[in-house]
Protein backbone atom coordinates (compact mmCIF):
# COMPACT_ATOMS: atom_id res chain seq x y z
CA UNK A 1 0.00 0.00 0.00
CA UNK A 2 0.99 3.64 -0.99
CA UNK A 3 1.96 5.44 1.80
CA UNK A 4 0.45 9.30 2.45
CA UNK A 5 2.19 11.48 1.13
CA UNK A 6 4.66 13.10 4.10
CA UNK A 7 6.31 15.99 3.47
CA UNK A 8 6.46 15.55 -0.19
CA UNK A 9 4.29 18.48 -0.75
CA UNK A 10 4.67 20.86 -3.22
CA UNK A 11 3.54 24.44 -3.07
CA UNK A 12 1.99 24.83 -6.32
CA UNK A 13 0.04 21.82 -5.99
CA UNK A 14 -2.63 21.27 -3.42
CA UNK A 15 -3.93 17.40 -3.54
CA UNK A 16 -6.90 17.20 -1.20
CA UNK A 17 -9.07 14.39 -0.48
CA UNK A 18 -12.70 15.30 1.02
CA UNK A 19 -14.60 12.49 2.57
CA UNK A 20 -18.41 12.86 2.28
CA UNK A 21 -21.33 10.93 3.19
CA UNK A 22 -24.17 10.17 0.81
CA UNK A 23 -27.27 9.90 3.10
CA UNK A 24 -31.13 9.68 2.80
CA UNK A 25 -32.96 12.83 2.15
CA UNK A 26 -33.11 14.64 5.64
CA UNK A 27 -36.39 16.01 4.62
CA UNK A 28 -38.18 12.64 4.11
CA UNK A 29 -39.80 11.09 7.36
CA UNK A 30 -37.20 8.76 8.26
CA UNK A 31 -36.94 4.84 10.08
CA UNK A 32 -34.94 2.33 11.79
CA UNK A 33 -34.68 -1.21 10.07
CA UNK A 34 -36.28 -3.87 12.19
CA UNK A 35 -33.74 -5.94 13.66
CA UNK A 36 -30.59 -4.76 12.81
CA UNK A 37 -31.41 -1.22 14.64
CA UNK A 38 -29.67 0.70 11.42
CA UNK A 39 -31.20 3.39 9.33
CA UNK A 40 -33.01 2.59 6.65
CA UNK A 41 -30.61 3.67 3.45
CA UNK A 42 -32.68 1.82 1.27
CA UNK A 43 -34.51 4.99 -0.55
CA UNK A 44 -32.69 7.76 -2.79
CA UNK A 45 -29.45 8.56 -1.35
CA UNK A 46 -28.10 12.31 -1.70
CA UNK A 47 -24.64 14.43 -0.70
CA UNK A 48 -25.01 15.71 2.89
CA UNK A 49 -25.61 19.31 2.95
CA UNK A 50 -22.74 19.16 5.99
CA UNK A 51 -20.27 17.85 2.68
CA UNK A 52 -20.84 20.82 0.79
CA UNK A 53 -19.05 23.06 2.23
CA UNK A 54 -16.02 20.92 2.30
CA UNK A 55 -16.13 19.88 -1.20
CA UNK A 56 -16.23 24.05 -2.01
CA UNK A 57 -13.35 24.68 0.57
CA UNK A 58 -11.19 22.19 -1.26
CA UNK A 59 -12.32 23.48 -4.74
CA UNK A 60 -11.05 27.12 -3.59
CA UNK A 61 -7.72 25.81 -1.61
CA UNK A 62 -6.68 23.43 -4.88
CA UNK A 63 -7.17 26.73 -7.11
CA UNK A 64 -5.94 29.03 -5.20
CA UNK A 65 -2.54 26.64 -4.89
CA UNK A 66 -2.37 27.01 -8.73
CA UNK A 67 -2.72 23.25 -9.38
CA UNK A 68 -3.83 19.97 -7.43
CA UNK A 69 -6.69 17.89 -7.69
CA UNK A 70 -9.52 17.20 -5.50
CA UNK A 71 -10.60 13.70 -4.78
CA UNK A 72 -13.29 12.61 -3.15
CA UNK A 73 -13.53 9.54 -0.93
CA UNK A 74 -16.58 7.92 0.78
CA UNK A 75 -18.33 4.42 1.62
CA UNK A 76 -21.64 3.14 1.21
CA UNK A 77 -22.93 -0.51 1.70
CA UNK A 78 -24.41 -0.65 -2.02
CA UNK A 79 -22.78 1.06 -4.48
CA UNK A 80 -25.15 4.60 -5.08
CA UNK A 81 -23.16 7.19 -6.60
CA UNK A 82 -26.17 9.78 -7.30
CA UNK A 83 -24.53 12.28 -4.15
CA UNK A 84 -21.07 11.81 -5.34
CA UNK A 85 -22.24 13.03 -8.83
CA UNK A 86 -23.42 16.28 -7.13
CA UNK A 87 -19.70 16.76 -5.62
CA UNK A 88 -17.78 15.96 -8.72
CA UNK A 89 -20.19 18.33 -11.04
CA UNK A 90 -19.43 21.27 -8.70
CA UNK A 91 -15.75 20.59 -9.63
CA UNK A 92 -13.85 16.98 -7.81
CA UNK A 93 -11.81 15.40 -9.98
CA UNK A 94 -12.79 11.99 -8.87
CA UNK A 95 -14.13 9.90 -6.52
CA UNK A 96 -13.36 6.41 -4.52
CA UNK A 97 -16.21 4.60 -3.35
CA UNK A 98 -15.90 2.03 -0.69
CA UNK A 99 -18.50 -0.30 -1.68
CA UNK A 100 -19.32 -3.69 0.28
CA UNK A 101 -22.43 -5.23 1.53
CA UNK A 102 -20.12 -6.50 4.89
CA UNK A 103 -20.27 -2.42 5.55
CA UNK A 104 -23.52 -2.29 6.84
CA UNK A 105 -23.65 -1.55 10.20
CA UNK A 106 -20.72 0.16 10.31
CA UNK A 107 -19.53 2.24 13.24
CA UNK A 108 -17.67 5.60 13.61
CA UNK A 109 -14.10 3.57 13.94
CA UNK A 110 -14.83 1.31 11.18
CA UNK A 111 -16.12 3.90 9.10
CA UNK A 112 -13.13 6.08 9.97
CA UNK A 113 -11.07 2.23 9.04
CA UNK A 114 -12.35 2.16 5.94
CA UNK A 115 -11.77 6.09 4.80
CA UNK A 116 -8.43 5.76 6.40
CA UNK A 117 -7.17 3.16 3.92
CA UNK A 118 -8.77 4.71 1.13
CA UNK A 119 -7.15 8.21 1.76
CA UNK A 120 -3.61 6.13 2.13
CA UNK A 121 -4.56 4.57 -1.53
CA UNK A 122 -4.95 8.17 -3.22
CA UNK A 123 -2.53 9.49 -0.74
CA UNK A 124 -3.11 14.02 0.25
CA UNK A 125 -1.32 16.95 1.30
CA UNK A 126 -5.05 18.21 3.23
CA UNK A 127 -7.84 15.83 4.26
CA UNK A 128 -11.18 17.84 4.95
CA UNK A 129 -14.22 16.95 6.32
CA UNK A 130 -17.53 17.87 7.66
CA UNK A 131 -17.49 18.35 11.64
CA UNK A 132 -20.32 15.36 11.68
CA UNK A 133 -22.59 13.91 9.33
CA UNK A 134 -26.03 14.82 9.15
CA UNK A 135 -27.91 11.62 9.84
CA UNK A 136 -25.47 9.78 12.59
CA UNK A 137 -23.96 13.11 13.42
CA UNK A 138 -21.36 10.74 15.74
CA UNK A 139 -18.66 13.65 15.11
CA UNK A 140 -15.58 11.56 15.41
CA UNK A 141 -15.11 9.64 12.23
CA UNK A 142 -12.92 12.43 11.24
CA UNK A 143 -10.77 12.58 14.04
CA UNK A 144 -10.47 8.98 14.10
CA UNK A 145 -9.38 8.51 10.41
CA UNK A 146 -6.19 11.31 11.36
CA UNK A 147 -5.53 9.18 14.36
CA UNK A 148 -5.65 6.25 12.03
CA UNK A 149 -2.98 8.09 9.09
CA UNK A 150 -0.71 9.54 12.17
CA UNK A 151 -1.79 13.17 10.82
CA UNK A 152 -2.48 16.14 12.73
CA UNK A 153 -6.30 17.42 12.70
CA UNK A 154 -7.47 21.17 13.24
CA UNK A 155 -11.89 20.19 14.04
CA UNK A 156 -14.45 23.04 13.64
CA UNK A 157 -12.86 25.35 11.25
CA UNK A 158 -14.89 28.59 10.30
CA UNK A 159 -12.07 29.48 8.05
CA UNK A 160 -9.04 27.33 6.15
CA UNK A 161 -6.23 28.94 4.63
CA UNK A 162 -3.09 27.19 3.18
CA UNK A 163 0.23 29.04 4.15
CA UNK A 164 3.65 27.61 2.78
CA UNK A 165 4.01 24.24 4.08
CA UNK A 166 1.33 24.74 6.58
CA UNK A 167 -2.71 24.70 6.90
CA UNK A 168 -4.00 27.95 9.20
CA UNK A 169 -7.31 27.51 10.54
CA UNK A 170 -10.05 29.90 12.54
CA UNK A 171 -11.22 26.84 14.90
CA UNK A 172 -14.40 27.57 16.60
CA UNK A 173 -14.69 27.51 20.66
CA UNK A 174 -16.91 27.65 23.77
CA UNK A 175 -15.07 31.43 23.78
CA UNK A 176 -14.96 32.88 20.05
CA UNK A 177 -12.12 31.85 17.97
CA UNK A 178 -8.49 30.30 18.04
CA UNK A 179 -5.82 30.88 15.40
CA UNK A 180 -4.25 27.27 14.96
CA UNK A 181 -2.07 25.84 12.52
CA UNK A 182 -0.84 22.47 11.46
CA UNK A 183 1.88 20.90 9.17
CA UNK A 184 0.58 19.37 6.01
CA UNK A 185 -0.13 16.81 5.58
CA UNK A 186 -3.15 17.28 8.18
CA UNK A 187 -6.82 17.38 8.64
CA UNK A 188 -9.59 19.56 9.17
CA UNK A 189 -12.93 19.20 9.73
CA UNK A 190 -15.34 22.06 8.47
CA UNK A 191 -18.18 23.55 9.84
CA UNK A 192 -21.08 24.58 7.76
CA UNK A 193 -21.67 28.09 6.09
CA UNK A 194 -17.57 28.33 6.08
CA UNK A 195 -18.11 28.87 2.48
CA UNK A 196 -20.74 29.27 -0.17
CA UNK A 197 -20.92 26.17 -2.01
CA UNK A 198 -21.29 26.87 -5.58
CA UNK A 199 -24.51 25.28 -7.41
CA UNK A 200 -23.07 22.65 -10.04
CA UNK A 201 -23.05 24.31 -13.66
CA UNK A 202 -24.64 22.75 -16.33
CA UNK A 203 -21.34 22.40 -17.81
CA UNK A 204 -20.63 20.67 -14.58
CA UNK A 205 -23.18 18.20 -14.31
CA UNK A 206 -22.73 16.55 -17.94
CA UNK A 207 -18.98 16.31 -16.64
CA UNK A 208 -19.77 14.67 -13.95
CA UNK A 209 -21.37 12.14 -15.94
CA UNK A 210 -17.63 10.46 -17.15
CA UNK A 211 -15.32 11.21 -14.24
CA UNK A 212 -13.79 8.35 -12.59
CA UNK A 213 -15.58 6.79 -9.73
CA UNK A 214 -13.36 4.30 -8.55
CA UNK A 215 -15.77 1.53 -6.64
CA UNK A 216 -13.53 -0.99 -4.01
CA UNK A 217 -14.53 -3.93 -1.93
CA UNK A 218 -13.08 -3.71 1.76
CA UNK A 219 -10.60 -6.77 0.30
CA UNK A 220 -9.56 -4.25 -2.67
CA UNK A 221 -8.37 -2.47 0.93
CA UNK A 222 -6.96 -4.98 2.64
CA UNK A 223 -9.44 -5.06 5.14
CA UNK A 224 -11.20 -8.03 6.97
CA UNK A 225 -15.04 -8.98 7.28
CA UNK A 226 -15.11 -9.33 10.77
CA UNK A 227 -13.12 -5.87 11.63
CA UNK A 228 -15.77 -3.53 9.79
CA UNK A 229 -19.49 -3.25 9.62
CA UNK A 230 -21.77 -4.67 12.17
CA UNK A 231 -19.57 -7.37 13.13
CA UNK A 232 -16.94 -4.90 13.47
CA UNK A 233 -19.10 -3.13 15.83
CA UNK A 234 -18.80 -4.11 19.62
CA UNK A 235 -21.79 -2.36 20.54
CA UNK A 236 -25.40 -3.03 20.52
CA UNK A 237 -28.67 -1.30 20.64
CA UNK A 238 -30.78 -3.21 23.10
CA UNK A 239 -33.90 -1.60 22.80
CA UNK A 240 -35.58 1.41 21.45
CA UNK A 241 -38.19 3.49 23.64
CA UNK A 242 -40.66 5.96 22.65
CA UNK A 243 -39.75 9.10 24.02
CA UNK A 244 -42.06 10.92 26.60
CA UNK A 245 -44.31 13.46 24.11
CA UNK A 246 -44.17 16.86 25.02
CA UNK A 247 -47.87 18.31 25.10
CA UNK A 248 -49.10 20.97 23.15
CA UNK A 249 -50.20 24.16 24.90
CA UNK A 250 -51.98 27.18 23.44
CA UNK A 251 -51.64 28.25 20.00
CA UNK A 252 -52.98 31.34 18.90
CA UNK A 253 -53.74 33.50 15.42
CA UNK A 254 -51.83 36.97 15.74
CA UNK A 255 -54.23 39.39 15.10
CA UNK A 256 -52.12 42.71 16.25
CA UNK A 257 -52.03 41.27 19.65
CA UNK A 258 -49.51 38.37 20.03
CA UNK A 259 -46.60 40.63 21.30
CA UNK A 260 -48.56 41.34 24.16
CA UNK A 261 -49.53 37.40 24.72
CA UNK A 262 -46.22 36.89 25.14
CA UNK A 263 -45.25 39.88 27.46
CA UNK A 264 -48.36 38.62 29.53
CA UNK A 265 -46.47 34.86 29.13
CA UNK A 266 -43.37 35.90 30.42
CA UNK A 267 -44.70 38.26 32.99
CA UNK A 268 -46.60 34.79 34.67
CA UNK A 269 -43.57 33.13 34.63
CA UNK A 270 -41.61 36.62 36.30
CA UNK A 271 -38.95 36.16 33.46
CA UNK A 272 -39.72 40.10 33.05
CA UNK B 1 -18.08 -6.45 32.96
CA UNK B 2 -19.25 -5.10 36.12
CA UNK B 3 -18.32 -1.02 36.66
CA UNK B 4 -15.85 -0.48 39.19
CA UNK B 5 -13.96 2.66 38.44
CA UNK B 6 -14.69 5.12 36.01
CA UNK B 7 -12.50 8.12 34.03
CA UNK B 8 -13.88 11.46 33.88
CA UNK B 9 -12.75 13.79 31.39
CA UNK B 10 -12.53 17.09 33.07
CA UNK B 11 -11.99 19.76 30.61
CA UNK B 12 -10.15 23.06 32.16
CA UNK B 13 -11.97 26.29 31.81
CA UNK B 14 -11.22 30.09 32.59
CA UNK B 15 -12.33 29.57 35.83
CA UNK B 16 -12.09 26.21 37.16
CA UNK B 17 -13.53 23.34 35.45
CA UNK B 18 -16.75 23.20 32.56
CA UNK B 19 -19.79 22.42 34.08
CA UNK B 20 -20.40 19.68 32.04
CA UNK B 21 -17.48 17.79 33.28
CA UNK B 22 -19.46 18.58 36.69
CA UNK B 23 -22.54 17.10 35.59
CA UNK B 24 -20.43 14.34 34.06
CA UNK B 25 -18.99 13.65 37.86
CA UNK B 26 -22.11 13.55 39.24
CA UNK B 27 -23.66 10.97 37.13
CA UNK B 28 -20.37 8.78 37.45
CA UNK B 29 -20.92 9.00 41.44
CA UNK B 30 -23.74 6.94 41.12
CA UNK B 31 -22.38 4.50 38.57
CA UNK B 32 -19.42 3.16 40.14
CA UNK B 33 -17.50 3.27 43.83
CA UNK B 34 -13.99 4.78 42.37
CA UNK B 35 -14.36 7.72 40.51
CA UNK B 36 -11.18 9.26 38.92
CA UNK B 37 -10.37 12.25 36.63
CA UNK B 38 -7.90 13.16 33.99
CA UNK B 39 -7.57 16.61 33.50
CA UNK B 40 -5.01 19.24 32.36
CA UNK B 41 -3.70 23.03 32.60
CA UNK B 42 -2.05 25.03 34.62
CA UNK B 43 -4.89 25.42 38.18
CA UNK B 44 -5.10 21.43 38.86
CA UNK B 45 -3.91 21.60 42.23
CA UNK B 46 -6.61 24.27 42.50
CA UNK B 47 -8.80 22.59 40.65
CA UNK B 48 -8.60 19.22 42.63
CA UNK B 49 -10.94 20.96 45.11
CA UNK B 50 -13.72 20.78 43.25
CA UNK B 51 -13.51 17.79 41.59
CA UNK B 52 -13.15 16.27 44.91
CA UNK B 53 -16.72 17.84 46.06
CA UNK B 54 -18.00 16.52 42.93
CA UNK B 55 -16.69 12.89 43.39
CA UNK B 56 -13.26 12.16 42.66
CA UNK B 57 -10.60 10.60 44.67
CA UNK B 58 -7.91 10.85 41.99
CA UNK B 59 -6.92 13.89 39.47
CA UNK B 60 -4.66 12.36 36.77
CA UNK B 61 -2.78 15.36 35.23
CA UNK B 62 -1.29 16.04 32.23
CA UNK B 63 0.06 19.52 33.54
CA UNK B 64 0.10 22.26 31.20
CA UNK B 65 -0.27 21.33 27.09
CA UNK B 66 1.18 24.37 26.38
CA UNK B 67 -0.15 25.73 22.78
CA UNK B 68 -1.23 21.91 21.97
CA UNK B 69 -4.79 21.16 21.19
CA UNK B 70 -5.52 18.59 23.76
CA UNK B 71 -7.00 15.71 21.49
CA UNK B 72 -3.72 14.36 20.75
CA UNK B 73 -2.05 14.45 24.11
CA UNK B 74 -5.07 13.67 26.65
CA UNK B 75 -6.01 10.73 24.13
CA UNK B 76 -2.36 9.02 24.06
CA UNK B 77 -2.63 9.64 27.63
CA UNK B 78 -5.53 7.74 28.94
CA UNK B 79 -4.30 5.16 25.98
CA UNK B 80 -0.72 4.79 27.95
CA UNK B 81 -2.95 4.21 31.00
CA UNK B 82 -4.79 1.46 29.37
CA UNK B 83 -1.86 -0.17 27.82
CA UNK B 84 -0.14 -0.10 31.42
CA UNK B 85 -3.42 -1.98 32.53
CA UNK B 86 -3.79 0.88 34.92
CA UNK B 87 -7.47 2.43 32.69
CA UNK B 88 -10.68 2.57 34.22
CA UNK B 89 -14.16 0.50 33.27
CA UNK B 90 -15.28 3.22 31.65
CA UNK B 91 -14.48 6.75 30.38
CA UNK B 92 -17.30 9.62 30.19
CA UNK B 93 -16.13 12.21 28.02
CA UNK B 94 -18.20 15.49 27.70
CA UNK B 95 -19.53 16.68 24.21
CA UNK B 96 -17.43 19.22 23.50
CA UNK B 97 -15.17 20.71 20.47
CA UNK B 98 -12.39 19.36 22.49
CA UNK B 99 -14.01 16.85 23.99
CA UNK B 100 -14.74 15.00 20.33
CA UNK B 101 -11.19 15.55 19.66
CA UNK B 102 -9.96 13.36 22.52
CA UNK B 103 -12.67 10.89 22.08
CA UNK B 104 -12.23 9.77 18.60
CA UNK B 105 -8.04 10.16 18.98
CA UNK B 106 -8.77 7.60 22.12
CA UNK B 107 -10.85 5.31 20.02
CA UNK B 108 -8.67 4.66 17.04
CA UNK B 109 -5.62 4.54 19.30
CA UNK B 110 -7.00 1.99 21.47
CA UNK B 111 -9.18 0.17 18.54
CA UNK B 112 -12.25 0.76 21.10
CA UNK B 113 -15.50 1.65 19.62
CA UNK B 114 -17.45 4.99 20.65
CA UNK B 115 -20.83 6.07 22.02
CA UNK B 116 -21.74 9.87 21.43
CA UNK B 117 -24.09 12.08 21.85
CA UNK B 118 -25.50 10.13 25.08
CA UNK B 119 -28.39 12.11 27.31
CA UNK B 120 -28.50 9.82 30.06
CA UNK B 121 -26.65 6.39 31.54
CA UNK B 122 -27.71 3.58 33.07
CA UNK B 123 -25.92 1.36 35.79
CA UNK B 124 -26.25 -2.23 36.35
CA UNK B 125 -23.62 -5.51 35.45
CA UNK B 126 -23.02 -2.98 31.82
CA UNK B 127 -23.23 0.62 31.53
CA UNK B 128 -25.65 1.29 29.31
CA UNK B 129 -26.49 4.75 27.36
CA UNK B 130 -29.17 6.27 25.98
CA UNK B 131 -29.27 8.43 22.86
CA UNK B 132 -32.30 10.27 21.69
CA UNK B 133 -33.14 10.18 17.79
CA UNK B 134 -35.29 11.55 15.31
CA UNK B 135 -35.92 14.90 17.06
CA UNK B 136 -36.20 12.90 20.45
CA UNK B 137 -39.23 11.43 19.32
CA UNK B 138 -37.52 8.02 20.31
CA UNK B 139 -34.70 6.87 22.49
CA UNK B 140 -32.39 4.45 21.79
CA UNK B 141 -30.60 1.78 24.91
CA UNK B 142 -27.14 0.82 23.20
CA UNK B 143 -23.69 -0.92 25.24
CA UNK B 144 -20.40 -2.06 24.53
CA UNK B 145 -20.20 -5.67 23.58
CA UNK B 146 -16.42 -6.36 23.29
CA UNK B 147 -13.62 -5.80 26.09
CA UNK B 148 -11.96 -3.40 27.49
CA UNK B 149 -13.39 0.15 28.49
CA UNK B 150 -16.34 2.02 26.97
CA UNK B 151 -15.95 5.01 25.81
CA UNK B 152 -19.00 7.57 26.38
CA UNK B 153 -19.40 10.97 24.43
CA UNK B 154 -22.08 12.31 26.94
CA UNK B 155 -24.10 15.94 25.84
CA UNK B 156 -24.14 18.92 28.25
CA UNK B 157 -27.36 19.41 30.34
CA UNK B 158 -28.07 15.50 30.80
CA UNK B 159 -27.63 15.71 34.31
CA UNK B 160 -27.82 18.63 37.46
CA UNK B 161 -24.38 19.18 38.24
CA UNK B 162 -24.24 18.33 42.67
CA UNK B 163 -21.55 18.66 44.77
CA UNK B 164 -21.55 15.78 47.12
CA UNK B 165 -18.86 17.50 49.61
CA UNK B 166 -15.80 15.01 49.27
CA UNK B 167 -12.18 16.01 50.13
CA UNK B 168 -9.89 17.66 47.29
CA UNK B 169 -8.79 14.88 45.44
CA UNK B 170 -5.13 13.44 45.10
CA UNK B 171 -3.55 14.68 41.94
CA UNK B 172 -0.92 12.43 40.34
CA UNK B 173 0.77 13.02 37.25
CA UNK B 174 -0.58 11.01 34.13
CA UNK B 175 2.31 11.24 31.04
CA UNK B 176 1.75 12.21 27.64
CA UNK B 177 4.51 9.83 25.91
CA UNK B 178 5.11 9.87 22.03
CA UNK B 179 2.38 11.63 20.06
CA UNK B 180 4.42 11.89 16.82
CA UNK B 181 2.85 14.10 13.96
CA UNK B 182 -0.34 13.52 15.37
CA UNK B 183 0.02 16.44 18.10
CA UNK B 184 1.76 19.18 15.18
CA UNK B 185 -1.38 21.55 15.70
CA UNK B 186 -0.04 24.47 17.60
CA UNK B 187 -2.57 27.20 18.72
CA UNK B 188 -1.17 31.10 17.93
CA UNK B 189 -4.16 32.84 19.45
CA UNK B 190 -6.95 33.02 21.52
CA UNK B 191 -10.03 35.10 20.55
CA UNK B 192 -12.27 35.60 22.86
CA UNK B 193 -16.00 36.98 21.36
CA UNK B 194 -17.25 39.79 22.82
CA UNK B 195 -20.34 38.75 24.84
CA UNK B 196 -22.38 40.99 27.29
CA UNK B 197 -25.54 38.35 28.13
CA UNK B 198 -25.37 34.66 29.46
CA UNK B 199 -23.83 32.05 27.31
CA UNK B 200 -26.35 30.24 24.98
CA UNK B 201 -26.08 26.75 26.93
CA UNK B 202 -26.56 28.61 30.75
CA UNK B 203 -29.08 31.44 30.07
CA UNK B 204 -32.45 31.42 31.51
CA UNK B 205 -33.70 32.47 28.38
CA UNK B 206 -32.91 31.83 24.74
CA UNK B 207 -33.98 33.94 21.80
CA UNK B 208 -33.58 31.65 18.48
CA UNK B 209 -33.91 32.69 14.80
CA UNK B 210 -34.65 30.52 11.75
CA UNK B 211 -35.30 30.84 7.87
CA UNK B 212 -38.58 32.87 8.49
CA UNK B 213 -36.58 35.43 9.44
CA UNK B 214 -36.07 35.91 5.79
CA UNK B 215 -32.68 37.78 5.31
CA UNK B 216 -29.24 37.95 7.79
CA UNK B 217 -29.45 41.41 8.48
CA UNK B 218 -33.07 40.37 10.21
CA UNK B 219 -30.96 38.13 12.92
CA UNK B 220 -30.55 41.90 14.82
CA UNK B 221 -34.58 41.41 15.61
CA UNK B 222 -33.10 38.25 17.86
CA UNK B 223 -29.98 39.93 19.25
CA UNK B 224 -32.29 42.56 20.40
CA UNK B 225 -34.86 40.67 21.70
CA UNK B 226 -32.56 38.73 24.05
CA UNK B 227 -30.32 41.48 25.34
CA UNK B 228 -33.78 42.54 26.70
CA UNK B 229 -34.53 39.37 28.09
CA UNK B 230 -31.01 38.74 29.42
CA UNK B 231 -30.49 36.26 27.36
CA UNK B 232 -28.75 34.61 24.92
CA UNK B 233 -29.33 34.16 21.09
CA UNK B 234 -29.73 31.01 19.24
CA UNK B 235 -30.28 29.87 15.88
CA UNK B 236 -31.55 26.83 13.75
CA UNK B 237 -29.18 24.77 11.66
CA UNK B 238 -30.73 26.63 8.24
CA UNK B 239 -29.28 29.77 9.06
CA UNK B 240 -26.48 28.46 10.50
CA UNK B 241 -25.63 26.85 7.07
CA UNK B 242 -26.50 29.66 5.19
CA UNK B 243 -24.26 31.69 6.80
CA UNK B 244 -26.08 34.16 8.78
CA UNK B 245 -24.22 33.26 12.37
CA UNK B 246 -21.75 31.06 13.34
CA UNK B 247 -22.15 27.62 14.42
CA UNK B 248 -21.46 28.80 17.94
CA UNK B 249 -24.92 29.86 18.03
CA UNK B 250 -26.48 26.87 16.58
CA UNK B 251 -29.37 24.94 18.51
CA UNK B 252 -29.89 21.25 17.98
CA UNK B 253 -28.51 18.02 17.23
CA UNK B 254 -25.88 19.05 15.33
CA UNK B 255 -24.96 21.66 17.70
CA UNK B 256 -25.95 22.98 21.13
CA UNK B 257 -28.35 21.38 23.51
CA UNK B 258 -30.33 24.07 25.97
CA UNK B 259 -32.77 23.77 28.58
CA UNK B 260 -33.60 27.55 29.63
CA UNK B 261 -36.53 28.50 31.46
CA UNK B 262 -38.03 30.01 28.37
CA UNK B 263 -37.28 29.21 24.42
CA UNK B 264 -39.03 31.61 22.13
CA UNK B 265 -38.58 30.20 18.81
CA UNK B 266 -38.98 33.23 16.00
CA UNK B 267 -39.42 31.78 11.93
CA UNK B 268 -37.65 28.02 13.24
CA UNK B 269 -40.82 25.45 11.79
CA UNK B 270 -39.15 22.75 14.17
CA UNK B 271 -37.32 20.15 12.10
CA UNK B 272 -36.69 17.20 14.03
CA UNK B 273 -32.78 18.46 14.16
CA UNK B 274 -33.77 21.66 15.93
CA UNK B 275 -36.27 20.26 18.30
CA UNK B 276 -33.51 17.69 19.95
CA UNK B 277 -31.59 20.44 21.38
CA UNK B 278 -34.76 22.78 23.01
CA UNK B 279 -37.22 20.35 23.50
CA UNK B 280 -36.04 19.95 27.47
CA UNK B 281 -36.87 24.17 28.04
CA UNK B 282 -39.24 24.28 30.59
CA UNK B 283 -40.93 26.90 28.66
CA UNK B 284 -41.13 26.84 24.89
CA UNK B 285 -42.85 29.99 22.99
CA UNK B 286 -43.06 29.94 19.12
CA UNK B 287 -44.13 32.67 16.05
CA UNK B 288 -44.66 31.34 12.67
CA UNK B 289 -46.43 31.93 10.00
CA UNK B 290 -47.16 28.44 8.91
CA UNK B 291 -49.94 27.21 11.76
CA UNK B 292 -48.79 23.73 10.06
CA UNK B 293 -44.81 24.51 11.58
CA UNK B 294 -43.96 21.41 13.81
CA UNK B 295 -42.78 23.61 15.99
CA UNK B 296 -46.31 24.34 17.08
CA UNK B 297 -46.31 21.05 18.39
CA UNK B 298 -44.22 21.55 21.37
CA UNK B 299 -44.51 24.71 22.36
CA UNK B 300 -46.64 26.02 25.37
CA UNK B 301 -47.89 29.22 23.63
CA UNK B 302 -47.85 29.56 20.05
CA UNK B 303 -48.26 32.73 17.61
CA UNK B 304 -49.24 31.94 14.32
CA UNK B 305 -48.19 35.18 12.65
CA UNK B 306 -45.47 37.31 11.49
CA UNK B 307 -42.23 37.37 12.77
CA UNK B 308 -41.64 40.70 11.10
CA UNK B 309 -44.74 42.24 12.90
CA UNK B 310 -44.85 40.36 16.22
CA UNK B 311 -41.03 40.72 17.00
CA UNK B 312 -40.61 44.17 16.43
CA UNK B 313 -43.98 45.02 18.47
CA UNK B 314 -42.47 43.15 20.95
CA UNK B 315 -38.86 44.65 21.22
CA UNK B 316 -41.17 47.84 21.08
CA UNK B 317 -43.37 46.70 24.80
CA UNK B 318 -40.35 45.55 26.56
CA UNK B 319 -37.91 48.60 25.87
CA UNK B 320 -40.60 50.59 27.78
CA UNK B 321 -39.91 48.15 30.69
Amino acid sequence: MEEISLGSHRLDAMNIVVCVKQIPDPAAPQSLEAGSHTLDRSGKLILDDSDAYGVEMALQLAEQAGGGEVTLVSMAPNSETAGLRTALAMGAAKAILVSDEALKGSDALSTAKVLAAAIKRVGADLVIAATESSDGYTGTTPVQIAELLGLPSITFAKSVAIEGSSVKVDRQTEAGDDEVTSPLPALVTVTAGVVEPRYPSFKGIMAAKSKPVEILSIADLGLEAGHVGAAGGRQSITSIDEAEARSTGEIVVDEGDGAQRIVTYLENLKVI
Amino acid sequence: MSINKIWVVAEPADSGITTTSLELLTKARELAATVEVVTWGTSTAANAAVLGEYGASTVHDLGDLGSSLPGAPVAGAIAGAIAAGNGPDAILIPTSYDGRDIAGRLSARCDLPVLTNITDLVGGDTLSSRHPIFGGSQIVNAEFTGQGPGIFVVRAKSFAAEPAGGAAASVSTLSVGDLGATNGSVIHTRHVEERTGPKLDEAEVVVSGGRGLGDKENYTLIEQLSKLLNGASGASRAIVDAGWVPYSHQVGQTGKTVKPTVYLACGISGATQHMVGMKGAKNIIAVNKDQDAPIFSVCDLGIVGDVHKVLPALIEELSKR
